[in-house]
């Protein structure tokens, strides 16, 4: 029985505007395993960013509860929020989210600056490949170079949980898959649970479980038998 | 160096423009705050040191003659520590090499060569050794203004006997610290020379052995002043006493203090001007940035950075903009605070360096500064530290717009698209448009304020020097003499008019409220000096009837038809009642003036004057001045041709540099708002100005929508910003005005156009210099940003 790193039980999350509740999560009882791969697969407003916030502890559940390991994250106040995402948790986002101010070495320094046990900028830089452009600013990078720079920066700090929201959603696929590459190259040499937000079908290829949203529900998870490796995928 | 100070360093850097533009408006805040509370600890601290260590008296009386035996009285009075009996006098002085007769003011030296009391500080030379007749210490600015040094000799006319004096040392003296002469408006040291004069010849030249004329005391400390000045003048009133008074009477010392209450009046109006602005700036900006970097923002609280560090980045970035303010208000300020030193030096003679700034006012001005911009960036800090990670990961809302009463206006006028949207924005965001037109009215508030000085002073000399004092020269008589001698002053070589009149010290009383002044008889008609009502008219006091300068009348609670009581203290000492009949605007001193021939009658005296008003002709000046060194009767000839000249000079050369440095605060406030302004509209709006020149709007067309925006709301400070200006140049007539000169409120409508005039230019030039990024904007680029 692998070990499980998250479990959420009964977690909804409703947006109050006054006139309308809107239900972003109706429910979710889910598990993930130390050193999965997991795909969140579903269309817009199912509710995957929702939960990935909510597991990355930059938001929180309406209602429902959350384990990271033992540690129940519904009840931490902002500070210790704030502890467990220094500490754990690593995040790429769609749209990269680098400082325009600063070099790729910086962006990262920015992690490595306030974490316990990173590894230097540097390594993590070549670790995706870019151990050449240290010194670019973002304006002077590709969006596949940017999104490798986030995905450094993510690592950096050796996280236990790896959480990208649709990391591939910018690029065209033949960069896609580059960055898709890295990304499964540190799941397996560091055994990081990944967890990946997609729209992208062909992206559950890779994955070692897929997760279905739909409606702020999980509607279907699917373990894959085979993977494939990144470079066999084509969008 | 931690990656999110690189951050810092490097989004300041990106800034500079706007970081400049604020930390200009800030820097005039630092600079006023270390010029004037600098300053007015600085003039405050030395006054105090150089009285305590120089004995400067605390209660002065002037008597006609007393003998020294009542000197043990006057010691034994309760509250009295110390007590100097002078001989005071003046004489006329020939100084070589000077052609105009020069006003000494003699004060007996003690035999002793000790002072008990206003001990002189000796600049160069030495004390006159005792015993020795004609030598005498001078104060050193007369000295200097007459290239005199120790050694050197002029001519005194010591009561009709000519004298030959020996400077043995030049001295400065807490007494002296601001001195003018008798008839003189501004300090002139060429036309009037203090002279210390061994005790024993006072006292042969003015008759006064065995007798003084003047006492300085000194307090024990805690000593009710009042109760003192009340004992002395009951003991002196035998001998003539002209009544005690008190420091704040003092005329040197009420000179200082006028420029004390100025420099406070300054601290506390300005600088909180400049601040607030300042904090409104920071706060725009930091707004606009953490709107800017929400996103930034979201991810520094992803990957681990606590709330408090967020807030810390942005306060930091404040800080650097106080840290910028700082230095240029520190040099800034250093160079004002320099400047008025030169101008104090011209005025004041202290005998040590005053004009130094303490550290402790560099540090609180700066302190006020990181304050001002702390507070300033306080809320958007606060905002970007409780900012959630979740919601600032995703774009923001759009601005909220709603149909409001402006939209139903605008349906009934048919506006373009682009004035609509003007207009929506500043509906929309109605408290930052108010705090923009609050600050672009400040500016033109700061120029009112400096040009209406000009008038001010326009009205100030045309008043007191073409329409009041018109006269050339005036006489002045040491005694009251028979009317008659006015017939000998014209037959003065030169004298082409000559009028009498007299003045005599008293206390006017209405109720509880009294002020000592001294009270004009002039003769009606009077054409040399006259008293001028408001409409310019000259007005002349009926026999029976009292005219006051409004400032007194308002004092004494008065007006015309109020009954008030004149206690002179000359003559026979008698109180009489007198009605008001007029009050007048006068800008110099406290005036009070009765008609001569009904001041007589009251002295049931013979017609006198003691003083006469001369028109001169200015070829035969030179031996006006030559005759009249030879008169024993005259103690001085003060030229108001000379008066009328520095006078102007003096005040035209600070009103230029008063007039540069005010334009130049109401342009950097100009420059800070508008510049800062139009940059976040272009920042928040690119998207949609950029949408608009993909649909086709021309360049000049998207630039209106910005242009319009920043120059409405200037348009719309004007009216604030002159009715602002008012209000402070109201305050500035209130503050600066003092018994010793008042400023007129005087606003024409050249001030307040020249004042919309510099701060449209300015934010037309601000706004202009931002529209040129505007033409350079990328469209493609700007559209694929996402925000």
């Amino acid at each position: 029985m692998p070990e499980i790193v998250f479990r959420t039980q009964g977690v909804t999350k409703v947006y109050d505007t006054g006139a309308v509740k809107v239900y972003a999560l109706a429910g979710v009882d889910l598990e993930l395993y130390a050193g999965e791969l997991a795909v969140l697969l579903g269309p817009s407003g199912s509710g995957k960013s929702t939960l990935l916030n909510i597991l990355g502890g930059l938001d929180r559940a309406t209602d429902g509860q959350v384990w990271f390991r033992d540690r129940e994250l519904t009840h931490l106040n902002d500070r210790e929020m704030t502890r467990f995402r220094r500490d754990h948790v690593g995040f790429v986002f769609q749209f990269y989210n680098l400082v325009p101010s600063l070099t790729a070495r910086e962006n990262v320094g920015l992690v490595t600056d306030v974490a316990i046990d990173p590894m230097p900028p540097e390594e993590a830089l070549r670790l995706v490949g870019l151990g050449a452009r240290m010194d670019h600013f973002p304006a002077e990078l590709s969006g596949g170079e940017q999104q490798r720079v986030a995905i450094a920066r993510a690592i950096a700090k050796r996280p236990e949980i790896l959480l990208c929201d649709e990391p591939t959603g910018a690029l065209d696929s033949a960069t896609g898959v580059q960055v898709l590459e890295v990304l499964r190259d540190i799941n397996d040499r560091f055994g990081t649970t990944t967890v990946v937000i997609t729209h992208n079908a062909e992206i559950r290829r890779m994955a070692h479980r897929v997760i279905q949203f739909q409606d702020g529900r999980i509607s279907d998870v699917q373990v894959n038998e085979t993977r494939l490796a990144p470079s066999e995928i084509a969008w | 160096m931690q990656v999110l100070d690189i951050k810092l360093f490097r989004d300041f850097r990106r800034l500079w423009v706007q970081v400049l533009a604020i930390a200009m408006v800030l820097a005039c805040g630092v600079a006023i705050v270390l010029t004037s509370f600098g300053m007015y600890r600085a003039l405050g601290e030395t006054r105090q040191a150089y009285y305590e260590r120089n004995r400067f008296a605390d209660v002065f009386v002037a008597a006609k003659r007393a003998p020294q035996s009542l000197l043990p009285d006057l010691r034994r009075v309760a509250g009295v520590q110390a007590v100097e009996a002078r001989i005071t006098g003046y004489s006329i002085l020939d100084v070589p090499g000077h052609a105009e007769t020069v006003v000494g003011h003699i004060l007996s030296l003690p035999e002793t060569g000790e002072h008990v009391l206003n001990v002189p500080v000796l600049r160069r030379g030495a004390a006159p050794l005792p015993g020795a007749r004609y030598d005498v210490m001078v104060n050193d600015a007369f000295a200097l203004a007459h290239g005199l040094a120790p050694g050197d000799s002029f001519d005194a006319n010591l009561n009709g006997t000519l004298r030959r004096l020996t400077i043995t040392g030049t001295v400065l003296s807490p007494e002296f610290i601001y001195s003018i002469g008798p008839g003189q408006l501004m300090p002139d040291n060429a036309a009037y020379g203090i002279v210390w004069l061994p005790e024993r010849t006072a006292e042969a030249a003015f008759d006064m052995t065995g007798a003084f004329n003047h006492l300085s005391v000194k307090l024990v400390p805690g000593a009710r002043a009042e109760a003192v000045i009340d004992a002395m003048d009951d003991l002196l009133d035998d001998y003539g006493g002209l009544g005690a008074y008190g420091r704040d009477l003092h005329p040197s010392d009420s000179f200082v203090s006028a420029e004390l209450n100025q420099l406070r009046g300054m601290a506390l109006v300005l600088p909180p001007i400049f601040f607030g602005i300042s904090a409104f700036l920071v706060s725009m900006v930091m707004g606009r940035i953490v709107t800017l970097e929400r996103s930034e923002i979201g991810l520094l609280k992803a990957i681990g950075y606590s709330d408090t560090e967020v807030m810390l980045h942005y306060q930091l970035l404040a800080g650097l903009v106080a840290l910028v303010g700082i230095a240029v208000g520190w040099i800034f300020g250093a160079w004002l605070a320099h400047g008025l030193a030169v101008q104090y030096a011209q005025f004041f003679d202290f005998p040590f360096l005053i004009y130094s700034v303490s550290p402790g006012a560099y540090a609180g001005a700066g302190l006020l500064a990181l304050s001002t911009t702390a507070l300033g960036a306080a809320r958007s800090a606060w905002r970007a530290a409780r900012l959630a990670p979740a919601v600032a990961m995703q774009p923001p809302a759009p601005p909220q717009f709603r149909r409001s009463l402006l939209d139903r206006m605008l349906e009934h006028v048919r506006v373009r698209q682009s004035t609509t949207m003007i207009l929506r924005s500043l509906a929309r965001w109605p408290l930052r448009s108010a705090l923009t037109i609050l600050g672009l009215s400040l500016a033109v508030s700061a120029v009112v304020a400096a040009f209406f000085i000009n008038d001010a002073l326009d009205e100030i000399i045309d008043r007191a020097f073409f329409q009041s004092n018109r006269q050339d020269a005036v006489l002045l008589f040491s005694d009251d003499l028979p009317d008659t001698a006015l017939a000998d002053v014209a037959r003065l070589p030169g004298v082409l008019a000559a009028e009498g009149q007299q003045a005599h010290p008293a206390i006017l009383r209405h109720g509880a409220r009294w002020k000592r002044v001294a009270i004009e008889a002039r003769a009606p008609g009077a054409d040399l000096a006259r008293i001028v009502g408001r409409d310019g008219r000259a007005v002349d006091a009926p026999p029976g009837g009292i005219v006051l300068s409004q400032r007194l009348a308002q004092h004494l609670n008065a007006g015309p038809g109020t009954a008030i009581e004149a206690e002179f203290l000359t003559g026979r000492r008698e109180t009489h009642t007198i009605t008001v009949t007029d009050t007048v605007e006068q800008y110099f001193g406290l005036g009070a003036y009765v008609d001569l021939g009904y001041l007589n009658t009251l002295f049931r005296q013979r017609p006198q004057i003691g003083s006469a008003n001369v028109l001169v002709d200015p070829a035969a000046l030179g031996a006006l001045h030559a005759r009249v060194r030879e008169l024993p009767v005259l103690m001085g000839l003060a030229m108001l041709t000379d008066t009328r000249q520095s006078f102007q000079d003096t005040i035209r050369q600070n009103i230029v540099i008063m007039n540069t440095v005010y334009i130049t605060i109401a342009v950097l406030i100009t420059v800070g708002v508008a510049y800062n302004g139009a940059r976040i509209q272009l920042s928040e709006r690119a998207r949609e100005l950029a949408s608009l020149r993909i649909l086709g709007f021309t360049r000049t067309e998207v630039s209106y929508i910005l242009v319009g925006e920043t120059m409405l709301l200037a348009l719309l400070a004007q009216p604030l910003g002159w009715l602002i200006g008012t209000w402070i140049a109201t305050a500035m007539t209130n503050a600066f005005s003092s018994d010793l000169y008042t400023i007129p409120l005087v606003l024409r409508p050249h001030t307040f156009s020249l004042a919309s005039l510099v701060v449209l230019g300015a934010a037309a030039v601000s706004v202009l210099i931002v529209r040129r990024r505007l033409d350079r904007l990328d469209l493609v680029t700007v559209m694929k940003t996402r925000e």
